[in-house]
């Protein structure tokens, strides 16, 4: 069974997040990490590969050269090799110019299995998949928060505004999964120290046969025009509980006669 | 500016969030529906009270289960014979997988989680509020036509009593398209107390650490006369039930008070919870997004402030 991950590059979660007011990018100059989402794919992945009895499990990516650090952790909690598509060429790229390149690495790989995580936590994007599977041809199922894999088909719940659906799909199929699904293990140190040693693959555009037009901001559809303060809203009251939060809160309900 | 609003419905009710976003393409040019499904002729005819002046309705029984990849054929044959400036969907599971399909389908540009539309003379304009709702972002598109999808409450449907021209058609599916099979599908529970009535909510999230975490959260609800209530992260992993569920695949709220115990505040929250009159949060990690739409946030665990909090508003009872 192989099982490809689609892991995205995003700033570090105690990072002061900003966006660039000229290129009216984010400001991806800061320290980087692997998207804590996408940490619950790898995490099914690995639990996927592990019960077929061999397999392997390839991180894939659209992101600068430096996102290869962070992609290092998956490769640390077990995946088996990661490939990075990093090109000048395919910086600023929207959901349309993405999938574009995403799906061009995801084809080279011929997975059984695509897995997302269920969103990025830098631009909140929750569509990428749908968009791949598209473009591969591939069933989807999103949202999926239990995930049972036999005899080349699929099953998964997933929630939706209604409550809970099955859905079964043969296999190749795109699946993201919610942060519900299981939870992420740790690294450990053997994992880590493992980790440089594993394959990994830096890729062009070029290596992918997609045309500079069809990437970047030459292949987006959509632009940022403007960037605006937010509403105004009232202040945060914010304390740090010293023993005496709980009196602080009653305090708080009773000024504004909330009990 | 010519829209196309797709108008998603759920046991033979047209939903609540399309309608709204009908209402906000009327008020902004001319406005046309378009609803998939079996046995749908009727309701989409509804569709006209809510301000669509023409609706399309493609009825086949391949339309049957709310899944999006059918959908994608049959909005692509729609769009191929019309020339739509813009299509809208509000912000659904369902919605949100069509209209990013759609889009790799027709090479065309998707804007997600607009909070508003502005036609500026012949330029449409979607509002985005991004890093976590700290920044507005003016948002375009470079090709037609244009996508959009509108974050989940964010129009209110309004009753124009009109009527709408009512328009069949028909599309064929692509083999991939009808691979994944719904086997169940979900259907609105009943059960439970109402959380949407409730003036005081107490919810809790995967701070608590556990299923017995509601224990606390429970007792609280209970001092402070009001309902509990979770997040979709916690009722995933099967801690609380479903029907209490708070967010953009669960309820949405505006309760006069609101306390938020162990809870993130990711935007699924969010959009559930916000217009509460007022927020109290407790929360131990100081940089939750929980605490920038709070009007009290406390630092700390609820494990330690919940139980005293409890005391406190028993005793001031009593």
């Amino acid at each position: 069974m192989k099982i490809a991950v689609c892991a995205k590059y995003v700033p570090e979660a105690n990072a002061n997040r900003r966006i660039d007011a000229s290129t009216k990018r984010l400001d991806r100059s800061g320290e980087g990490a692997l998207n804590p989402f996408d940490a619950n794919a790898v995490e099914e992945a690995l639990k996927a590969r592990d019960a077929s009895g061999d397999g392997e499990v390839v991180i894939v990516s659209v992101g600068p050269e430096r996102a290869l650090e962070a992609m290092r952790r998956a490769l640390a909690m077990g995946a088996d090799r990661v490939v990075l598509v990093s090109d000048d060429g395919a910086a600023g790229s929207d959901l349309v110019a993405t999938s574009r390149v995403l799906a061009a690495a995801l084809e080279r790989e011929s997975a059984n299995l695509v897995l997302f995580g269920q969103q990025a936590n830098d631009s909140d994007g929750a569509v990428l998949w749908a968009a791949v599977a598209e473009r591969l041809q591939l069933p989807l199922i999103s949202q999926v928060a239990e995930l049972t894999l036999e005899d080349g088909k699929l099953r998964g719940k997933r929630q939706t505004e209604y409550g809970y659906d099955v859905i079964e799909a043969p296999l190749p199929a795109v699946v993201a999964v919610s942060d519900a699904i299981n939870e992420p293990r740790y690294p450990s140190l053997k994992g880590i120290m493992g980790a440089k040693k594993k394959p990994q693959d830096t890729l062009s555009l070029e290596d992918l046969a997609v045309d500079a037009g069809e990437a970047g901001e030459a292949g987006s559809r959509t632009t940022v025009e403007a960037l605006n303060d937010p509403p105004a809203r009232g202040d945060t009251i914010k304390i740090d509980d010293d023993g005496s939060g709980a009196q602080k809160i009653v305090d708080f309900l009773a000024e504004k006669k909330a009990l | 500016m010519r829209f196309l609003v797709f108008v998603e419905h759920h046991e033979g009710k047209l939903q609540k969030d399309s309608l709204g976003v009908l209402a906000k393409a009327a008020s902004l040019g001319d406005v046309e529906a378009v609803v998939l499904g079996q046995g749908v002729q009727e309701l989409a005819a509804d569709a006209g009270r809510f301000g669509a002046q023409r609706v399309y309705v493609m009825d086949d029984v391949l339309l049957d289960r709310p899944l999006p990849q059918p959908r994608v054929d049959a909005l692509e044959t729609l769009l191929a014979d019309n020339g739509f400036d813009a299509v809208l969907f509000a912000a659904t599971v369902l919605s949100a997988d069509i209209a990013a399909a759609l889009a790799a389908r027709l090479g065309a540009g998707l804007n997600y989680d607009l909070t508003d539309l502005v036609v500026e003379g012949d330029t449409l304009v979607g509002k985005r509020p991004a890093l976590g709702d700290s920044v507005y972002v003016d948002v375009g598109w470079t090709s037609e036509p244009r996508l959009a999808l509108i974050r989940s409450g964010t129009f209110e449907a309004q009753e124009t009593g009109g009527s709408a021209e009512v328009v069949p058609f028909e599309s064929r599916f692509q083999d991939f398209s009808l691979a994944a099979t719904m086997v169940e599908q979900a259907h609105e529970e009943s059960e439970g107390p109402s959380i949407e009535d409730a003036d005081v909510i107490v919810a809790g999230g995967r701070g608590l650490g556990g299923p017995e975490g509601f224990q606390q959260v429970e007792e609280l609800a209970k001092a402070l006369g009001g309902a509990v209530a979770a997040t979709r992260a916690v009722v995933d992993a099967g801690w609380y039930p479903y029907s209490a569920q708070i967010g953009q695949t669960g309820k949405v709220v505006s309760p006069k008070l609101y306390v938020a115990l162990g809870i993130s505040g990711a935007i699924q929250h969010k959009v559930g919870m916000q217009s509460s009159n007022v927020i109290v949060s407790i929360n131990k990690d100081a940089n939750a997004p929980i605490f920038e739409f709070s009007d009290l946030g406390v630092v700390g665990d609820v494990h330690e402030i919940v139980p005293k909090l409890t005391e406190l508003l028993n005793a001031r009872k009593s």
